[in-house]
């Protein structure tokens, strides 16, 4: 069991990964939920894999760990708002610049850091 | 309390002296002066106690925990710097009321004076070294303001840089050598650093912490190789070049090594550097002093020169030198202050201060002349003035020194040639200003007398010259031993304080450094030609250089690592995870802990299988990002069912409505970008990348797996236990969300709430057009909102709402809750929108969401508050149980009142979030039905 979950998670982490390396917005978004799925799979099991041992006095005879129940379900919460944020950030990025490049632009050379301050130059 | 006082008053002056700037220089100078002669009055009770070489302390803790406190020390030796920089600050007030031009900003000036003046006393009068670092580099950052004054020069702002610079960095060498010191002895207050110098000297960290420490002083206090700042800084209106760099700050360096003498002196290694340094740069000094023709260029290389007379005298490290040193500290700063003045009051008449050009002086302004020749004569070292006696105490020491063999007459020797071109250069500043014909071209001609008040400051100074010259016991003798007991610790040594101690060698020296130096002034042309044969290095061309090169080196570092790609960045960010990840992993070993694997059932496996594929899937079609979304969507869902499977209902729950609300925000942002992603990747870098990504999905898979297979023990059982006796609820995960951990949980919403309405005013005032169909030729649908959606959407939302209330209400004892139950509103809500349209459902929704939010913040502090007013801590809950007619018993926890907060902000939050995404396009109206149903 232990092994098929870790399997999960490192799936949901490898394709999150790749997809966060690509240059468009639309597939750092799903790349990040992609982790944020991994992440809070991670942080559950961290519980431990327990079967019929929900959390709810009186239902079973032995209890999961809570507590990290409590933790993902409102990284889940956050982890929408922050979805929600960054698909936001890339659409703003698209009306501002007309180019869905994650650097909102795709020539990376436009703008090297080589203005110098005032004087020293002189 | 008088000791913090003396220090905080400068401050509040500095604030309240631009008050007076509408009474004109007068008002705000006499206003400015105000806090020295408080703190005058303050210091002068205490001289009982300091005459005997006692002390006053006054301690008041700050920062206990790493050992800064509050503490202010008074003794002989910060007494002595302290009437110098009050005593020599009054006439510098009243110096510059009639230097300042009518149309400069005085209140600035007299602002940033008092400024210096606060952070130099608290330097002087600290017990703590911590405390004392503060004030230090508030030294150098008033005194960057105060060089800078007449920030429209160039000239001026460089060389304030540069002094900033160069006192800056030996700022930071001395807080290293300051907290090497702490370390060692245990504590920063001076007591216990003064009282530890054995242990100090037998640490195996004292040759760097005194390396450190010196470095400050050196820079500080201008010594060779680190004088250069010095003379740039002469760029300052004259008033603070007589008080930082004549008479105070550049003092601060030489204070420093007098303070830690106990601590620190009386070692090979001090001897060496501090006497070195000392004697290079008085002999630096004082022959460049002697070929600068600019007033203030003779001056500050004569100050450097005579910073390093007195550093020599420290690193001889026997007590009559340390004596003559301190001796020398206070003659000094009264004869070179006056002459900075005198040169002020020079620059102010001719408008020059080239000595080329300013020649016989003497017949426009006898008065000053006379003060100016007087101040000279005793920088020259003249009988019957100051600088006379604490001269003779130099040669006199110069000959105790016992260095091995030849080298024993490389000290008297330096002492003397310096001793002749200190006289040369003094002849040179009354000879060729006084005297040696006629002005030439000056511009403004003729020059005559400043105002009379103007003169009073170098009056006053002179007078001390003198009087300290004819009867050194009755003028300075008193504080003058109060000093160097404070310096050395309580053993003064026996030293005469007398004009002439008959003749002897050192009377000898003076004699042949006097005529030497006339004879060397008479034969000028000739030093002036051999002089001229060396290229002058110009120290701040130097300096800039130095500057640019590194500021260059920077931004091509920048360049090369910040190039602007997030891509880039990402990788670089992997690799570093990936790296700093490997080496613990690798540790390990063995990732299978001694709990073993479980077995596997073969609907968990299924389900394994179909989210490894979906999540595998959504990568390899992520280019075609609609199916990419279907693909992730499952895998969402999956995602639901793992948390299922693995006892966690609520997780479920919560996993499933966000699902379902992510995949539509999705949606609705792909409405508005390309629907295809371009291939635009050369494939080595997506084969790296793939292997990138495969590195850090197998460290994740072993770190699970690490983790899942070892036993582990859970502060959980506190929550097994207390759930129901201290929340009143059986559904611990909630209980924990609302009750134990609800604190989290109101900065958790609030979290939210904030993203929420980012994403509102990110979208305000912004536009985008959808593009006109799908990339491959296939425009939009341009149909209304389908009929049988509209018609099953509808009657959902009552349906909807009656669910999320049942789920809300039963969620602190089932599997349920504010978040829950949010998410549910939110997702009916929604089907409306999506059925229907935005301006329908909108016209029928009868609140702004933003108002719901902040209801639902209000309602959640309001529940947590409520608790203060039964004097319990913010978000105790309580609950009792009513009976209710047809419902029967039913528990009522005030918690339910925080999970309302949570359920209207999370509803607020995520329709805000997607109405302001679906009301981005111009074209939002057209998409709902007319006339609706």
């Amino acid at each position: 069991m232990e092994l098929v979950f870790a399997l999960v998670i490192g799936a949901l982490t490898a394709s999150g990964v790749y997809l966060l390396l690509r240059a468009r917005t639309f597939p750092v978004v799903v790349g990040l939920t992609l982790i944020s799925y991994g992440v809070n799979l991670f942080l559950f099991s961290s519980g431990r894999l327990a079967t019929g041992a929900q959390p709810i006095l009186g239902t079973t005879g032995s209890y999961t760990d809570p507590l990290p129940q409590a933790l993902v379900l409102t990284a889940i919460v956050i982890g929408f708002a922050m979805t929600a944020f960054l698909v936001v950030l890339a659409l703003r990025s698209l009306a501002d610049h007309e180019d869905d490049h994650v650097d909102g632009h795709q020539d990376i050379h436009a703008t090297s850091a080589t203005q110098k301050p005032e004087e020293t130059g002189k | 309390m008088s000791l913090p006082l003396v220090v905080l008053l400068p401050f509040l002056g500095a604030i309240a002296a631009p008050l007076f700037a509408q009474g004109g220089r007068t008002a705000i100078a006499v206003a400015s002066s105000v806090p020295a002669l408080i703190a005058l009055a303050a210091l002068f009770p205490h001289w009982e106690t300091l005459a005997d070489g006692g002390m006053v302390l006054h301690t008041y803790e700050w920062l206990p925990a790493i050992g800064l406190s509050l503490s202010f020390r008074l003794d002989g030796l910060s007494l002595l710097f302290a009437l110098l920089i009050l005593v020599i600050g009054l006439l510098i007030i009243l110096y510059a009321r009639y230097y300042l031009k009518a149309k400069e900003n005085a209140g600035k000036f007299y602002a940033l004076l008092l400024c210096f003046k606060g952070s130099m006393l608290g330097i002087v009068l600290s017990s703590n070294l911590l405390l004392m670092m503060i004030f230090w580099e508030l030294t150098s950052l008033t005194s960057f303001l105060l060089i800078s004054f007449w920030t429209h020069k160039q000239d001026a702002r460089r060389g304030a840089r540069m002094a900033l610079a160069v006192t800056g960095g030996g700022g930071l060498a001395l807080l290293a050598g300051i907290l090497i010191l702490g370390n060692i002895v245990g504590s920063f207050e001076l007591d216990d650093v003064l009282a530890a110098g054995a242990q100090i000297k037998a640490h195996a960290m004292y040759p760097v912490a005194l390396t450190l420490v010196l470095l400050g002083a050196f820079t500080k206090s201008a010594q060779f190789p680190f004088h250069f700042w010095l003379p740039h800084a002469m760029q300052a209106p004259t008033p603070v070049s007589a008080y930082l760099h004549s008479a105070t700050m550049v003092k601060a360096g030489i204070f420093l090594m007098a303070r830690l003498y106990p601590a620190l002196a009386g070692t090979e290694q001090w001897f060496y550097m501090v006497s070195f340094t000392g004697m290079a740069t008085l002999l630096l000094g004082a022959y460049v002093a002697m070929f600068k023709h600019d007033l203030k260029g003779l001056l500050a290389y004569s100050t450097v020169s005579h910073l390093g007379l007195i550093t020599l005298l420290f690193g001889m490290g026997t007590k009559l030198a340390a004596v003559a040193a301190v001796f020398h500290v206070i003659n000094h700063a009264i004869f070179k202050a006056s002459l900075f003045m005198a040169a002020g009051i020079i620059d102010h008449e001719t408008g020059t201060r080239d000595m080329r050009r300013i020649n016989g002086l003497w017949r426009y302004m006898p008065h000053t002349a006379t003060l100016a020749m007087v101040a000279a004569s005793s920088m020259a070292g003249v009988p019957l003035l100051n600088g006379f006696l604490s001269k003779e105490m130099f040669f006199a020491e110069s000959l105790q020194l016992n260095l091995p063999g030849y080298w024993a007459w490389l000290p008297p020797l330096v002492a003397t040639l310096a001793g002749i071109f200190a006289v040369a250069y003094s002849a040179r500043f009354i000879h060729d200003v006084f005297f040696n014909g006629k002005p030439v071209d000056l511009p403004v001609y003729p020059p005559h007398e400043p105002p009379r008040y103007m003169k009073i400051p170098v009056e006053i100074l002179v007078f001390a010259c003198i009087m300290v010259g004819i009867f050194p016991a009755l003028s300075v003798g008193p504080l003058l031993y109060a000093a160097a007991s404070a310096t050395l610790g309580g053993n003064v040594p026996e030293y005469q304080l007398t004009i002439a101690h008959g003749f002897n060698l050192p009377l000898l020296m003076s004699f042949l450094a006097f005529f030497g130096g006339l004879l060397m002034y008479s034969q000028r042309q000739r030093f002036f030609d051999f002089h001229a044969r060396f290229k002058e290095i110009d120290e701040k061309a130097v300096f800039e250089a130095a500057v640019l090169r590194v500021e260059n080196f920077a931004n091509r570092l920048t360049a090369r690592i910040e190039n602007g790609s997030l891509q880039r960045y990402g990788v670089l960010l992997m690799l570093s995870v990936i790296a700093v990840a490997a080496a613990p992993l690798a540790d390990l070993g063995v990732f299978i802990g001694v709990n073993g694997l479980s077995p596997v059932d073969s609907a968990t496996a299924i389900g394994a299988a179909v989210l490894i594929l979906c999540a595998i899937l959504t990568a390899v079609f992520h280019r075609d990002r609609f199916t990419a979304l279907v693909l992730l969507s499952v895998v969402g869902l999956m995602v639901a069912l793992a948390f299922a499977r693995f006892s966690a209902p609520d997780l479920a729950m919560t996993q499933l409505s966000v699902e379902v609300v992510t995949i539509v925000l999705l949606m609705l942002a792909l409405y508005y970008m390309p629907s295809w992603t371009p291939l635009e990747t050369a494939t080595p870098r997506r084969i790296r990348d793939v292997i990138i990504a495969l590195a850090a999905g197998t460290g994740m898979t072993l770190v699970t797996l690490a983790m899942l297979t070892q036993p582990f023990s859970s502060i959980s059982d506190f929550f097994l236990e207390n759930s129901k006796p201290g929340g009143g609820g059986t559904n611990v995960v909630n209980v924990i969300l609302v009750d134990f951990r609800g604190f989290d949980t109101l900065g958790e919403i609030t979290v939210l709430a904030i993203a929420a309405l980012g994403i509102y005013a990110m979208l305000k005032n912004t536009a985008l057009t959808p593009p006109p169909g799908d990339g491959q030729g296939h425009g939009w649908t341009r149909d209304a909102h389908p009929l049988m959606l509209r018609l099953i959407a509808r009657p959902m939302l009552p349906l909807a709402l009656m669910v999320s209330a049942y789920i809300f209400l039963r969620g602190h004892n089932l599997p349920g809750g504010g978040f829950i139950a949010g998410l549910i509103t939110s997702v009916a809500l929604i089907l409306q929108y999506v059925a229907s349209g935005m301006t329908w459902t909108q016209d029928r929704v009868p609140f702004k969401y933003h108002t719901v939010i902040g209801i639902g913040l209000l309602f959640a502090v309001i529940a947590g508050a409520g608790s203060l007013a039964f004097s319990y801590p913010f978000l105790t809950s309580t609950f009792g149980y009513i009976t209710w007619p047809v419902v029967g018993k039913f528990e009522v926890a005030s918690a339910l009142v925080f999970d309302l907060g949570v359920y209207l902000t999370v509803i607020g939050a995520t329709l805000l979030a997607l109405v302001s995404i679906g009301r981005l396009s111009p074209h939002s109206a057209i998409k709902s039905p007319k006339g609706g149903a």
